[in-house]
């Protein structure tokens, strides 16, 4: 099984040079097989982290880090999939070289963040997705995505500098129990327990909640999100948003996991719910504004988060169960919905909610695959979301933040409203209903069967996890569950 | 602490190089040319290496030096370089006026500076019987880094800002976790060096772009 580790770290980093220098067909084909095979190896880790941790030199494997892996895995695959037909051959060669390499690099940095054995190592990971992921929002070369690009590297960089002071804190708390010089290792930390002082772990907490929240997209440090998922190409907005966000979280629940038994339950939980109610009620009502595609569901991913946050902060083994799962499920959904606005785009040549209409009688796929998305986001049945904020709300039934789960809900049902109106008038209602005289009224048809496999494949999971998820994938979701008790 | 209650003269020597660090940061916010501030930059981070280098010698920690001279090749030579070539190839030399005035910054630096030093300092952590004082400073370091990303409107000064709020940590890095491995540390300085390239992409894009090195012209996204 550690081989597997090291596979995982070494491919799409190989892939990524090789897409810079090989010619732009045998570039893409790389870049597919890499997607594809991390996700084989990720899945097939599940194996070996099923029956403990799997570990060789700086990594590390448990069952959480497993979630985050697939949940990456996932998404990375089918976006690359998606670049294929997203990326038209005629496209200028060096551009095309920038895009695979980049999203075989971005892929490779947020693989390592929930595979290294080490605070200092994580924190290092996400900085380089970090830069990474500015390159490509800023890969168009256009104003609006340079001054996307700007904003999110100069606010991500100053949270992960919070971050990284963070880091040093969590360091300096365990030399009281280590000696001068240790690792820092994930192991070496959760083993240490309540033995380490409380002062500098409440900062340190504290610090990282908001350093890494940055990245999480957690109100009020959430400014950069909109506009990066919004200016940046589609492929590279599903993995900002399915699988970059979710690995941010994934660093924020390991400084839960060795700051709780320090700091107790009460107080992690309270920081993350003040977090978790602010970012799901803002996003939830700057969901009904919106105008633009992919600015909606950039908010929606911030409504996501939140519900995460919420989630970690009842911390009961059902909602952290469920907060497992919602990371599964939003990296499919969020995928899905990016690759659906990215055809809408292509289509209608606009991100402009008010000049797309009659999406169904346009987009014979893409179309109602982008409303059963939408269903899904919404948490409506049959699909994961449904499930996993189920598990959330009834985790924290019997705990004192019954008020927290009606804000959960009211947050839910206010941003379902918004994106059920947007995907009504987008795909339901033609122009002519609706008084849209001046609206594109594209050809029928896909632009690409690149760009609609990976949404039949991000639905297939969603239904599979929403209806019956199987028994190993929940077996490891608990175990994830417990790890972090 | 010496016989008498006052302090040895490492604790002296470290308290008094942090605060050096402190006004190098206050001298970067004050400063108008881009130049200055990269200049002001390398002399802090030279600062920073010195305070390695005088670690290494009374901890008998040799890793420190190689740490140092890592700084010193990184954060002294190469970044400013980095920096300098950026800003003269965008033909620009005074900094972005920055959204308040002068008195205002300074004043609002100094608050940041006072929460910075005070909320940290109350954790009374040290190490190496050195006084708590330098990671309150460091504190407050970062807290001025903050300021000068947010108040100035020009990228250069805002990357400025991002690299000697790293120094910041980095102060506060040697004072509390001087232990940390050293494939660590170097694990950092790479990460710094990957951000700086990174950044001087994203200057040039933005300079090719936006037609200046201001901030203030980009506020098409809003919502």
């Amino acid at each position: 099984m550690a081989a597997l580790l090291i596979i995982i770290v070494i491919v799409p980093l190989v892939a990524g040079c090789l897409a810079f220098v090989v010619p732009t067909r045998l570039a893409r084909l790389i870049t597919f097989v890499s997607g594809l095979s991390c996700l084989a190896l990720a899945v097939a880790l599940g194996v070996g982290v099923h029956v403990g941790p799997v570990t060789f030199g700086f990594l590390r494997a448990d069952a959480l880090s497993w979630v985050f892996l697939v949940a990456t895995a996932f998404v990375y695959a089918t976006a690359v999939t998606y670049a294929i037909g997203y990326q038209s051959p005629a496209s200028a060669t060096s551009y095309q070289h920038r895009l695979f390499a980049g999203l075989n690099i971005f892929g490779w940095a947020m693989l390592c963040a929930p595979l290294v054995n080490g605070l200092a190592l994580l924190w290092v990971a996400i900085e380089v997705t970090t830069v990474v992921s500015a390159l490509l929002v800023a890969v168009d070369r256009t104003p609006r995505a340079s001054e996307a690009a700007w904003k999110y590297v100069i606010i991500a960089s100053a949270g992960l500098g919070i971050a990284l002071f963070a880091t040093i804190l969590v360091y300096q708390a365990g030399t009281q129990v280590f000696g001068e010089s240790y690792d820092l290792t994930l192991t070496q930390m959760i083993g240490a327990g309540s033995h380490l002082p409380v002062a500098p772990i409440r900062l340190a907490f504290l610090l990282a909640v908001l350093g890494f929240g940055t990245k999480v997209g957690l109100v009020p440090v959430h400014t950069w999100l909109p506009d990066a998922h919004t200016e940046a190409p589609t492929p590279v907005s599903a993995m900002l948003s399915g699988s970059l966000l979710a690995v941010s979280a994934y660093a924020v629940l390991r400084y839960v996991q060795i700051c709780r038994p320090v700091l107790g339950a009460e107080f992690t939980g309270a920081v993350l719910m003040i977090f978790g109610v602010i970012s799901l009620l803002v996003a939830a009502f700057s969901i009904m504004l919106q105008r633009d595609l992919k600015r909606l569901l950039a908010y929606s991913s911030i409504e996501h988060m939140g519900i995460v946050c919420l989630g970690i902060s009842f911390g009961t083994p059902l909602a952290l169960a469920g907060v497992l799962l919602h990371v599964l499920a939003h990296a499919a959904a969020k995928g899905n919905a990016f690759y659906g606005a990215g055809v809408v785009m292509h289509a209608y040549g606009t991100k402009d909610i008010d000049r797309i209409h009659g999406g169904l009688d346009v987009l014979p796929w893409t179309a109602p695959l982008f409303v059963c998305t939408i269903f899904a986001l919404c948490g409506m049945p049959p699909f994961g979301m449904v499930r996993s904020e189920f598990m959330i709300i009834a985790g924290s039934v019997g705990s004192t933040t019954r008020i927290v789960a009606i804000v959960v809900l009211l947050g839910s049902t206010v941003a379902f409203l918004g994106l059920a109106r947007v995907v009504t008038r987008t795909m339901f209602l033609t122009a002519s209903v609706a008084g849209a005289v001046d609206a594109p009224s594209p050809r029928r048809g896909e632009p690409s069967a690149w760009m609609v496999a990976p949404m039949l494949a991000g639905l297939a999971v969603l239904v599979v996890l929403g209806l019956h998820p199987p028994a190993a994938l929940t077996d490891l979701l608990s175990q994830a569950a417990g790890e972090l008790m | 602490m010496g016989p008498d209650g006052a302090p040895s003269v490492l604790n002296g020597t470290v308290d008094t190089i942090a605060v050096v660090v402190l006004l190098a940061e206050f001298a970067m916010l004050r400063s108008t040319l881009l130049r200055s501030q990269i200049r002001l930059y390398a002399a802090q981070s030279f600062v920073v290496a010195v305070l390695a280098a005088v670690l290494a010698f009374a901890d008998n920690s040799y890793e420190l030096l190689i740490l140092a001279a890592l700084s010193i090749g990184l954060k002294v030579i190469a970044v400013p370089v980095v920096m300098s070539r950026t800003v003269r190839r965008a033909g620009a030399d005074v900094a972005g006026a920055g959204s308040l005035r002068a008195a205002s910054s300074a004043l609002i630096a100094l608050v940041a500076a006072g929460f910075g030093f005070f909320a940290v300092g109350r954790l009374g952590l040290q190490a190496h019987g050195l006084s708590p004082t330098v990671l309150a400073v460091a504190g407050a370091i970062i807290m001025v880094a903050f300021v000068l990303m947010t108040v100035r409107t020009d990228v250069v000064s805002q990357s400025v800002g991002f690299f000697s709020l790293e120094n910041g940590v980095s102060v506060a890095s040697l004072v509390v976790a001087a232990g940390m491995p050293l494939i660590l540390e170097v694990a950092f300085l790479f990460d710094l060096l990957v951000a700086v390239v990174v950044f001087g992409v994203l200057i040039r894009v933005h300079h090719a772009e936006q037609g200046s090195l201001s901030t203030s012209d980009i506020t098409a996204l809003r919502g």
